[in-house]
């Protein structure tokens, strides 16, 4: 767990980052949105001390990240940045490996480590290995970085706007794989983005800052529901928020028992992507089955919307 | 409709493009070997010379065994586009030439006799510079692999080298030179190695570092790159007096100073002065090498948790090191050359002989300084042009 106390950081009479405490919770994805210039890279930087805060602290697992040199801390945090950061002079495995190098890790170690992460992130060790970051896609590129931060292990994993540079395509596919990863290794992982979709497709909690300060930082379904600022509901999108709502539960969840005559959807699709099936079909309900084919229940337009509102 | 007709059929037919450099080549070649003398005979060192074509100093058979190759390799210049044949063409033309020449001072000196004085004349060099620029051109065209560029160097070296120990020149004036000074042309040499490379390596130790600070302390940068520059716009001369001065006078109090060899004139200012003119290149390549490094790098090696020594040694430094590279190479081949200069100041060097064949009128004795120079510097430019390409490979 982190734990932001009272955080600030003033630039001259600037200030950046203006007294914010939350509480990041354990083993799941946290974002943090704002538009640019809101502070929110400058209070991530601050948590692996890339940026030194004027006041305040960090706690992780209780212990105060000035405990020890910022090197030694940074060590044990992942960090992720847009443009990925790659050492162009060092192959993949050479990058990968960078962590565990600075740790001493043991070259058999290494070696297992940076083979299996290549395999996770869909990259042929054969193939890619030994390759130079300059010889990837772009794609390619920010699996490598997100690989490389990843490989000591870290219990935390920092990312500042790490799909930034990726088209619509492969940035989807991106944050499928993040969701994923971050499944399979239970990292806690803090991310910085300014765009409100990949906002609430990504986070179990939500950040949002403007001009320094955080305004709120709750589940998505908070910020549409009940959010405590108006600029939360301006930026979170007021024109589409029953959508967006529906956009944060999935049919599986929502579907209830029973069958109908309607079409067959995925209990992984979303209630707003079921809505718009409908609609398109000009069904009135349809049959959710589960990836393996099993019967889920069933879901009318009804249901629907009565789930689109507050 | 009708122009198309008569023009498409007419630039079909044409076989094949003159080539405008071989041409050029071709030509400036031809008049130089039909006007010019090839060879100065001279009675003695010091005499005036007396101008000889290749004709008239070859027998028939000869001279015709050096205009065969010539002529192939003007045919080749002018109707030939592969690069490869181009470069063989004009290698064996320089082979054709620099024989020829040998073969002339053979034919004019007579045997035993030391005092004569063949040299090579106009039409020689112009060949040579003209045979020159035909290979410099094939190998640009061939784009060889650095590595094969180097061994392109030490062939064409090896092969002078076995041409020179062999004796095939020894009756050359250059060569006589030579032999009447090999003992201080080895020392000379070496010293000349020594003033430029050591003022190169004590310019990389104090240049580097500098390039690092600047880089870091934006605030530092403008005065030390400042007053670098100031410090390049001196000529050598009048650097080397300005030095004399103080050095002179750092020997007069300190006798310990003196003993080390340090005085107001001799190798410790030449040393010095071109050690100042070092700085400036290889320090602003520094500067420039570390703000070409991608800040996202930085960023992320700093986040992965380097140290800032680890960032520079690992990350900056690997990756600036190209431009550095280059910096070094313009330092090294601009003191091979200012070099010579120190001989003004008793510094040594090569540049004695040529100073001293200024002082005597004989040109010979200037080239057997100038030709070992322009050689070295050339050999410079090549190994370490090649080396900045194989470190800028794979990262681009």
């Amino acid at each position: 767990m982190i734990t932001v106390e009272g955080l600030s950081k003033r630039y001259g009479t600037a200030t950046v980052v203006d007294g914010v405490s939350m509480a990041v919770p354990r083993n799941a994805i946290s974002i943090i949105v704002g538009t640019s210039g809101s502070g929110k890279s400058t209070l991530l930087r601050m948590i692996n001390r890339l940026v030194e805060p004027t006041s305040g602290r960090v706690l992780i697992d209780g212990t105060d990240t000035r405990a020890q040199p910022a090197y030694l801390l940074r060590r044990r945090i992942g960090y992720v940045i847009q443009g990925h950061g790659l050492f162009p002079h060092r192959t993949v495995a050479e990058n990968i490996a960078t962590v565990p190098r600075l740790l001493g890790w043991e070259a058999g170690r290494i070696r297992a480590r940076v083979a299996e992460l290549l395999q996770v992130f869909q990259l042929d060790p054969a193939a890619y290995a030994d390759a130079f970051p300059h010889q990837l896609s772009g794609g390619q590129q920010q699996r490598v970085g997100v690989a490389r931060a990843l490989a000591a292990e870290p219990a935390l994993l920092l990312m500042d706007e790490p799909f930034g540079a990726l088209d619509p395509i492969i940035r989807a596919k991106a944050q499928e794989d993040l969701l994923e990863i971050q499944r399979r290794f239970g990292t806690t992982i803090l991310l910085v983005t300014h765009d409100m979709d990949e906002a609430f497709r990504l986070g179990s909690h939500v950040a949002v800052m403007s001009s320094g300060r955080l305004l709120q930082f709750d589940r998505p379904a908070v910020l549409l529901t009940r959010p405590a600022d108006p600029l939360v509901a301006r930026m979170t999108g007021a024109s589409d928020r029953a959508l967006k709502l529906l956009s944060l539960t999935t049919a599986g969840e929502a579907a209830v028992p029973g069958v109908c005559d309607g079409p067959q959807l995925a209990a992984s699709a979303s209630l707003r992507e079921v809505l718009s099936e409908l609609l398109w079909r000009g069904a009135a309900a349809a049959t959710i089955v589960g990836d393996d084919g099993t019967l889920r229940g069933h879901l009318t337009v009804a249901a629907i919307l009565a789930r689109a509102r507050p | 409709m009708n122009r198309l007709a008569t023009t498409l059929p007419d630039s079909l037919a044409r076989p094949s493009r003159l080539d405008p450099l071989g041409t050029l080549l071709t030509l400036a070649g031809a008049l130089a070997l039909l006007l010019l003398p090839f060879v100065i005979f001279k009675a003695n060192r010091i005499l005036p010379g007396d101008p000889r074509s290749l004709t008239a100093v070859l027998p028939a058979w000869g001279a015709l065994a050096v205009a065969a190759p010539l002529v192939l390799a003007a045919l080749v210049a002018v109707l030939v586009a592969n690069a490869g044949l181009r470069l063989a063409a004009a290698l064996l033309g320089i082979v054709a030439v620099a024989l020829a020449a040998a073969a002339a001072a053979n034919a004019l000196t007579p045997v035993g006799n030391h005092v004569v004085r063949v040299g090579a004349g106009p039409a020689f060099w112009v060949l040579f510079v003209v045979l020159g620029l035909m290979a410099t051109d094939a190998i640009t065209r061939l784009r060889p692999r650095p590595g094969l560029r180097v061994l392109y160097l030490a062939v064409a070296l090896g092969v002078t080298a076995l041409a020179l120990r062999h004796g095939t020149f020894d009756n050359l004036s250059v060569m006589r030179e030579y032999a009447v000074n090999a003992a201080r042309f080895a020392q000379e040499a070496r010293r000349h190695l020594e003033l430029a490379l050591g003022s190169l390596a004590a310019a990389v130790i104090v240049g580097l570092p500098l390039g690092v600070v600047c880089h870091r302390a934006p605030g530092a940068r403008s005065a030390v790159l400042g007053t670098l520059n100031v410090i390049q716009t001196i000529p050598a001369i009048a650097l080397f007096g300005i030095l004399m001065a103080p050095l002179g006078a750092l020997a007069a109090a300190f006798p310990w100073i003196a003993e080390l060899g340090i005085r107001g004139i001799g190798a410790a200012p030449a040393a010095v002065a071109l050690f100042l003119y070092s700085l400036l290149p290889i320090t602003a390549n520094t500067v420039a090498g570390l703000r070409r490094v991608s800040r996202a790098a930085v960023d992320a090696a700093r986040g992965m948790g380097m140290t800032d020594g680890q960032v520079l040694a690992q990350v900056e430094l690997p990756l600036a090191l190209p431009v550095i590279l280059t910096g070094i190479r313009v330092v090294l081949v601009q003191n091979i050359g200012m070099v010579t200069v120190a001989a003004l100041i008793g510094g040594g060097g090569l540049g004695t002989f040529v100073f001293q064949g200024i002082g005597q009128t004989a040109i010979d004795l200037v080239l057997l300084g100038a030709i070992p120079i322009v050689v070295l510097a050339f050999s410079a430019a090549v190994l370490l042009d090649a080396l900045v390409e194989l470190m800028d490979r794979g990262r681009a």
